[in-house]
């Protein structure tokens, strides 16, 4: 197995570096939580299963020494842009790759099995049993993955050091990633509209897609709350929520690495990643940039070309 | 200031200091008539405006939004309205999948002599908003 793999590859790494980001078991068999590794023992409390959702990648701008990091495909992505912005050392990391197969969205389970708690969880090739009370349910994987699984192109990671598995090839046509963008902008100005409007009417401005985003590196000086004037009010309106989404949305044009972190972590559901990912579907069209895949590319807002091809000068 | 006439809508303007703002100074001096729907905000350079803020200023009021700034490769700053250009086509492929009208957000470049070109900008974008009518329901 993998795992066993992983923590070997961690105990073998553990002397050249200050701490090894993992995952843990959490507080139940459903939730696994991040673990800072830092003695040969705790890398016992190791796990790797498709519960490990957390994008570790997220901690290494922080990190002021050496550290080693396990990502999965679709994370190490982040650590990409981090490179291709200036954010991390590439010598102070080392990552450890996992191929993965598809990771469980803990929300679709939870809801599949009606919040009952949960005894035990195990998992088969493909499939995942989840003892309740009640019984047992057994789903497959692909029933209650995210979405970013279901279009995944990158199930080995893109950058690493060492690989706990086999490197795995995606299954999945390149076309099905903007497939949910592609669908929208099939529908009318008016649809699109009440759409939004009405996810957004959802958000209570917790700010965790904020929080949780690998690429909100600007931390406790992020403009939706530290500029005078505000840029938004603390006014209950539609108008505010919808600002505080375009924020976060243009702050992201052409650097979202389509983790999809925002979406597991919000409360009320919304389809936060969905401007992201059509930004990232325009930017691919205009630049031919996909973020958080070479290196050596330079985020498109970054730069710019004297002569565009692409852009045309609009007629009124 | 005098109250808004019902017909007139609120669009606006944000003009570069050196070429589009000079533009419509010129237009003014030349006496070209031009619809008053338009409030412009002088910024230094194109480069200067955040896409934020159009979306801000669409959100909280505005019917329209305009920005206007040097030819590229006569910027000023040697380079900002190239990075405005890429800003701002990125955004006005964004707004429609809002559910905003990209007919209400328009950039262009206007130079500091080109006056009867500010006219005209002014008469076929205002003509443009009109034509979707108010953004906002009082």
């Amino acid at each position: 197995m993998s795992t066993q793999k992983l923590k070997e590859i961690i105990k073998q790494v553990l002397p050249d570096v200050e701490a090894v980001i993992c995952w843990q078991e959490g507080f139940d068999k459903l939730n696994v939580t991040p673990i800072f590794i830092t003695s040969p023992e705790q890398a016992e409390k190791v796990v790797w299963n498709p519960l490990c959702a957390q994008n570790l990648a997220s901690y290494l701008p922080s990190q002021k020494k050496k550290v080693a990091v396990a990502v999965k495909g679709c994370d190490s992505r982040t650590i990409v842009q981090y490179m291709q912005e200036g954010l991390i050392d590439r010598n102070n990391v080392v990552i450890i790759g996992i191929p993965c197969k598809g990771i469980i969205s803990k929300k679709k389970v939870q809801k599949a099995i009606g919040n009952e708690p949960v005894e035990d969880v195990s998992f088969t090739e493909g499939s995942v049993k989840v003892k309740t009370p009640s019984g047992e349910k057994t789903f497959a994987i692909a029933d209650v993955c995210p979405s970013k699984c279901t279009s995944c192109q990158y199930p080995t990671p893109i950058v690493y050091d060492q690989l706990t598995a086999d490197p795995i090839q995606s299954d999945k046509p390149a076309e099905s990633v903007y497939a949910d963008v592609a669908e929208l902008e099939g529908k009318t100005l008016e649809e699109r509209k009440a759409y939004f409007l009405s996810q957004f009417d959802k958000c209570i401005r917790c700010y965790a897609c904020r929080n949780a985003c690998p690429m909100c590196v600007c931390q406790d000086s992020c403009i939706a709350e530290t500029r005078d004037p505000h840029w938004i009010t603390q006014k209950l309106s539609l108008d505010e929520k919808l600002m505080f989404h375009m924020i976060h949305a243009l702050h992201l044009a052409g650097r979202c690495v389509e983790c999809g972190e925002c979406e597991r972590v919000c409360p009320m559901e919304i389809p936060v990643a969905k401007l992201k990912k059509k930004i990232n579907k325009e930017m691919k069209e205009l630049f031919d940039y996909i973020p958080g895949v070479n290196p050596e590319d330079k985020p498109p807002m970054y730069i710019f070309n004297v002569d565009e091809a692409k852009i045309k000068e609009h007629k009124l | 200031m005098s109250e808004v006439a019902p017909k007139e809508l609120r669009i606006v303007g944000f003009l570069c200091n050196w070429c589009s703002y000079g533009g419509a100074d010129t237009a003014g001096v030349g006496r070209f008539r031009q619809p008053t729907d338009l409030r412009i905000i002088r910024v230094p350079c194109s480069g200067r405006v955040d896409p934020m803020f159009v979306v801000r200023a669409l959100l909280t009021g505005a019917d329209g939004v305009l920005v206007s700034g040097c030819h590229p490769r006569d910027c000023h700053y040697t380079d900002g309205n190239f990075y405005a250009r890429r800003r701002l086509e990125m955004l006005k492929r964004l707004l429609p999948f809002l559910g905003i009208d990209d007919k209400r957000f328009h950039y262009t470049w206007v130079s500091a002599s080109e006056g009867a070109k500010w006219q005209q900008v002014v008469t076929d974008f205002t003509k443009q908003v009109h034509a979707l009518g108010p953004m906002h329901q009082k």
